[in-house]
């Protein structure tokens, strides 16, 4: 099944019957994952508030660092997109420059969210502080953790695309790993209106 | 066809043994008002629910008797049937219809159990505080100024506003005779109104599971008329008052035998406002404001006391030591 | 930790349990080495990722946890057959309940039903297999660790004893101190990452490996029946994976999510169980109903009644099942306006119910019916379910709820949903497609002695429950006195409870005799079937079908027979295989090591193993095995030997 007629338009990871069907899996496992980040997110709401005496989120969340890895995580999804773009062109060289720029861009907005967690927990906010925090950190951490297997596996990708080129398997892998990076900059957005915006007005 | 005629057989006998077995169907022999509502509405919808099973089995029967394969026509070759939108529609709609006809008297029941029963809405209802703590129940009688554990009495005709709260794993009050159940927990309040119409002894039990002490987390009720009720309370008040350390004890996982106070442990905590109360006591950690004395030394010399008044349960030594295991702390 | 604090000691049950554990072990390592079986052991099943015998694993390992949740009732009936009875210790018995709820449903249930798709349904759809045949592999070796995992909390460190729904407080740390909880959030945790798996798989299959001309609306109805239940599990497995996500936060690392201190909230965890556990429950239904209607259909030689109305039913049901939880807790005083609410929606689900209900004897009605073996437990399922789901409505009412909640009548409810609807499924489905998996039938005979003797022990074990219920038996106690009146229904439940163990052990007894004496299957087609798996040879290939088959209708084979189409030749291709692999088996030890480790917080223990998996996926990733061509003359030489 794997020589089904395409048309020469067709892009490369979408050439083979694999290439579709683990991107349509991809899709539903994404689905999955809105399922999950969701529960997280009612979790949140329903402890929203509850400090029991400690420190408030309004007092310790900073608009600045915020603001900074907001920008860097929507400046990678944008990057990313853009590895996309020189993939499609079979440009190897702009696909390894767009996407060495993503994870860049990534590995820096782990590198403040470590520093924002560390700066909370020296405040005297940690996970076992109460409700409140338990549930930020759980929600944060989870997208945290996720960027950083995110990072982890397109380092996995592009040592392959080096010792293989771009292939419809190469390039299938890379797409996907493209929609999972661009999932976690949606998320990231939920999170800084609902988590931050809204912390720092109530 | 033999064996589905001895299995309907079995089925009759086994009916007539059940039914005559059991004549003790608490939840259909009501004493109050509220439970007779439920009572009412149960039977209404076993009613509705039998046609519905008859006609089920009827058709089942039949068809199934009349094409089963036979010997006799071994050529028969069943029509290929696609479906038919009318009878699809005719068993969308009827059981439409059985659904409104139960959900319009269950949406009335729901709304009226929120209220005290309607004859006696114009008497003042006698509040009392229900705790449950594992495994047993603590009574408060604000008005009264009355604290109980393990039994209450309440006058007849009269309704009684429950209010619940929970020390620490969630129960679930329940007076089968009086109407049904609602949850007790930690820092949430709920309240339940029930009623008895008659004077007698029920038996009211913890229903949601609570762990090792849970078949035994149980009390007695005694409705009794007015008169009776009064001297009851002026009895009570002539009881010693409840002390905190005194009341701290019975924070502790264990049993406890029937007790009555002349004052409330409302006045230093409410459990539905207070979810950390019974945890703080268990593991020695201080209690908010100025009465924080019944902490760790009470703690100490308590596990005695609490040995004596246990109802004999068998494993008691093993609740003595998973406390100490217990006592791991929470404060960071 | 001393090692007597680590293996659980003290009572004569547990250690008979060890000694029989050690010498199944050591039989089983006995037996592979003498006849010289690791090889094929490996080669064969453990690094396997073909469908069927992905299945057929799924099923063996199920009717193993069906033996240990059977053992588990049947030991609770024993205790609760007298009043005051000193069988089991209140301890004990807490934790034998939550072993036994926890056990059917996720180990038990799931696995079974699970592991009859894989074996059906790229069959029924004519593909040759699923569309990840590696992940199918991953999917069931987590299962598999899973419930291991969960299974050896018996014998080492003690069982959970907060019962399966782990109601918070009770099940925090402070109330469950104990190791026995953990086990139950890392099992259900490893084994849930299957399930996931498992969903995202047969939606892609099911949506995409049709065989050509096989339109949505003629897929068979057990395949729609998958369809759906994928989609439940992808949309309801995730809540569950966060709720115990935090609820293992919440004991191993001391957030407050469910706790009493430091405005945790124990509701919250309530709420979660139930969003998952609700849909859970039409998991585990939907496939039955599928198979039900597959059975029903064949032995009654009819297509099926209402075939649409049939689909759109499930549908209904399954966007139901996410909006009808809170009916699991109408009695935390939520108020009036929520408990109508969720009272009308659980009960509109009665209404595709009994749709469905009433096709399934319209296809009966001018059928030719055939009283197989398989057909009995379809049957019977009809007035059985029809008991549980007139009480399930009953139940739907909250101002009556309220006195059956907790209650034996609750009880008696959901096994009579879940035995008549999943477990008769099961038995029907293992029946009937028992051919495909090991090319010979059941025994008949015994398969109705199984049947007679089970359904009657069913309704004796459960039917007086109902009374019970109402005579005030709370669920869960250990014991009850004399007084409360209990005693001669539970009497009749326990007489109930061993006809179905000796039903269960003659089901057992038939599997070996059918290995040993039934005759070998020719034709693959025994029953004069449906739908596309009786077109496949016996036994069946390992490509499943030497040339994909083309669908005209839903009953496809039926149509290409009385088409005389069914045994048409034509030239062959060379067809694409997915090569094994040890990576599943191997990734989900190390899923064990892991989740052991958190059990018992040795933190090392846990890394290590959480390293493992991450290797094993970094092994996969560069593993670019594209599987192997099967040629035109290996195809031939197969299809000889197999007609």
């Amino acid at each position: 099944m794997d020589a089904v007629e395409h048309s020469p338009n067709t892009p490369l990871e979408y050439q083979s019957e694999t290439g579709r069907l683990n991107i349509l899996g991809f899709w539903i496992f994404l689905g999955a994952e809105i399922a999950l980040f969701s529960t997280l997110f009612a979790t949140y709401f329903v402890l929203d508030g509850r400090t029991a005496g400690g420190p408030v989120p309004a007092e310790l969340f900073e608009v600045k660092g915020v603001l900074i890895e907001t920008f860097l995580l929507l400046t990678s999804s944008f990057t990313c997109g853009l590895a996309i773009h020189y993939m499609r062109r079979h440009s190897l060289k702009g696909l390894f420059l767009w996407i060495g720029i993503t994870l860049a861009l990534g590995l820096s907005f782990l590198g403040f969210e470590i520093y924002e967690f560390v700066h909370y927990i020296h405040e005297g906010a940690a996970l076992t502080t109460s409700a409140y925090w338990s549930a930020f950190f759980v929600l944060t951490g989870t997208h945290g953790a996720h960027v950083a297997m995110g990072i982890a596996w397109i380092a996995l990708i592009l040592i392959q695309l080096k010792q293989r080129g771009l292939t419809p398997d190469t390039s299938r892998k890379v797409f996907i790993s493209s929609l999972y990076w661009h999932f976690l900059d949606v998320v990231w957005i939920f999170i800084f209106t609902a988590v931050y915006l809204l912390g720092m007005v109530m | 066809m033999k064996r589905i005629k001895s299995m309907l057989a079995f089925v009759m006998f086994m009916s007539v043994f059940v039914l005559g077995g059991c004549s003790n169907l608490t939840v259909l022999d009501p004493k109050g008002p509220v439970a007779e509502q439920q009572a009412n509405l149960i039977l209404f919808s076993i009613g509705l629910m039998l046609f519905i099973v008859v006609v089920v089995f009827v058709l089942f029967t039949l068809i199934l008797v009349k094409y089963r394969e036979r010997k006799s026509g071994p050529d028969y070759e069943p029509p290929d049937i696609e479906g038919s939108t009318f009878l699809e529609i005719i068993w969308t709609v009827i059981p439409i219809i059985i659904l409104i006809a139960l959900a319009i008297p269950t949406v009335k029941t729901i709304y009226a159990l929120e209220e005290p029963p309607e004859a006696t809405a114009h008497k003042e209802p006698v509040v009392i505080h229900a705790t449950s703590v594992d495994w047993k129940w603590v009574f408060s009688y604000p008005e009264e100024d009355i604290e109980t554990v393990n039994y209450i009495h309440i006058p007849e005709d009269r309704p009684i506003l429950f209010k619940l709260a929970s020390a620490d794993s969630m129960g679930s009050f329940w007076i089968p005779s009086l109407g049904g159940q609602e949850y007790t927990m930690a820092g949430m309040m709920t309240e339940l109104y029930l009623q008895a119409d008659e004077p007698g002894e029920y038996r009211g039990r913890n229903s949601n599971f609570t762990g090792e002490g849970f078949a035994d987390q149980v009390f007695t009720v005694t409705a009794e008329t007015e008169e009776d009720y009064a001297e009851w309370v002026e009895e009570a008040q002539e009881a010693p008052e409840l002390t905190q350390e005194k009341y701290n004890e019975l924070m502790l996982k264990g049993h406890a035998d029937e007790m009555t106070f002349s004052s409330t442990h409302l006045e230093w905590v409410n459990h539905a406002m207070d979810a950390e109360y019974a945890t703080k006591v268990r593991n020695g950690l201080p209690l908010d404001e100025d009465n924080s004395h019944g902490s760790h030394e009470d703690h100490e010399d308590s596990e005695d006391e609490d040995h004596d008044s246990h109802k004999g349960h068998g494993d008691h030594d093993d609740h003595s030591k998973s406390e100490d295991k217990d006592t791991h702390s929470e404060s960071h | 930790m001393k090692w007597d604090e680590f293996f659980v000691t003290g009572d004569p049950l547990i250690y008979g349990a060890d000694v029989s554990i050690a010498l199944t072990l050591i039989g089983v390592i006995f037996v592979l080495t003498y006849f010289k079986k690791w090889k094929w052991l490996w080669t064969e099943w453990l690094t396997t990722v073909d469908h069927k015998k992905l299945g057929i694993m799924y099923v063996m390992a199920a009717v193993m946890m069906l033996f240990r949740g059977g053992v588990d009732a049947l030991l609770m009936r024993a205790q609760l057959t007298v009043p005051d009875a000193g069988f089991l210790d209140s301890t004990h018995y807490n934790e034998i309940f939550t072993t036994h709820g926890t056990i059917m449903i996720i180990f038990m249930a799931m696995p079974f039903l699970i592991g009859l798709m894989n074996v059906v349904i790229p069959l029924q759809i004519g593909a040759r297999d699923v569309a990840y045949p590696f992940l199918n592999a991953v999917s069931f070796w987590t299962f598999f660790m899973g419930a291991m995992l969960f299974n050896i909390s018996f014998v080492i460190g003690g069982s959970p004893s907060a019962g399966w729904t782990s109601y918070v407080p009770l099940a925090g740390l402070e109330l469950s101190p104990s190791v026995g909880q953990n086990y139950y959030l890392l099992g259900l945790q490893i084994a849930g990452i299957g399930t996931l798996l498992t969903g995202i798989n047969f939606l892609v299959t099911i949506l995409k490996m049709r065989a050509p001309g096989m339109k949505l609306m003629q897929m068979p109805i057990f395949t729609w029946s998958s369809l759906i239940t994928s989609v439940i599990i992808v949309f309801a497995f995730p809540v569950l994976t966060v709720a115990l996500a935090l609820m293992t936060f919440d004991r191993l690392f001391g957030s407050h999510f469910f706790t009493l201190m430091d405005g945790g909230m124990p509701m919250l965890w309530a709420n979660l169980f139930w969003i998952w556990g609700h849909p859970e429950v039409y998991i585990v239904i939907l496939p039955a109903f599928g198979m039900f209607s597959e059975i029903i259909s064949t032995f009654a030689r009819k297509t099926l009644f209402g075939y649409k109305a049939m689909v759109y039913s499930m549908v209904v049901i399954a966007g139901l099942s996410f909006l009808v939880w809170v009916h699991h807790f109408f009695t935390m005083g939520a108020g009036g306006a929520v408990n109508s609410f969720f009272s009308i929606t659980t009960m509109l689900i009665a209404v595709p119910t009994g749709v469905k209900i009433f096709n399934w004897l319209f296809t009966l009605y001018k059928g030719r019916i055939k009283f197989t073996t398989a057909m009995l437990w379809s049957l019977a399922f009809i007035p059985n379910f029809v008991i549980g789901g007139v009480t399930g409505v009953m139940l739907a009412m909250a101002a009556a709820d309220y006195q059956y909640h907790n209650t034996y009548f609750l009880v008696a409810h959901f096994h009579y949903v879940l035995i008549s609807g999943t477990v008769y499924a099961c038995f029907a489905g293992l029946h009937f497609w028992y051919p495909k998996m090991f090319n010979h039938r059941l025994n008949e005979k015994l398969g109705k002695w199984t049947f007679w003797i089970f359904v009657a022990g069913f309704n004796l074990c459960f039917f007086p429950m109902y009374f019970l219920g109402l005579a005030g038996m709370p669920r869960r106690v250990y014991t009850y006195g004399a007084a409360d009146g209990w005693m001669s229904l539970n009497v009749l439940a326990t007489m109930g409870g061993v006809l179905m163990g000796i039903g269960f052990l003659i089901l057992v007894y038939n599997i070996y005799f059918s290995f040993r004496y039934s005759p070998r299957e020719t034709t693959g087609d025994p029953w004069d079937g449906r739908t596309l798996e009786w077109a496949t040879a016996a036994p069946v290939p390992f490509y499943n079908f030497a040339h994909v088959p083309e669908v005209k209708g839903h009953d496809a084979y039926w149509i290409a027979k009385k088409e005389g189409r069914a045994k048409e030749k034509k030239p062959y291709k060379p067809i694409h295989m997915p090569s094994n692999s040890g990576v599943p088996v191997i990734m989900s030890t190390f899923f064990f090591i892991s989740g052991f480790g958190m059990v018992f917080s040795w933190h090392w223990m846990s890394i290590a193993g959480l390293i493992g998996v991450l290797a094993t996926m970094v092994i996969r990733s560069f593993d670019y095995d594209k599987g192997f061509y099967v040629s035109v003359e290996e195809i031939e030489k197969h299809e000889q030997t197999t007609e």
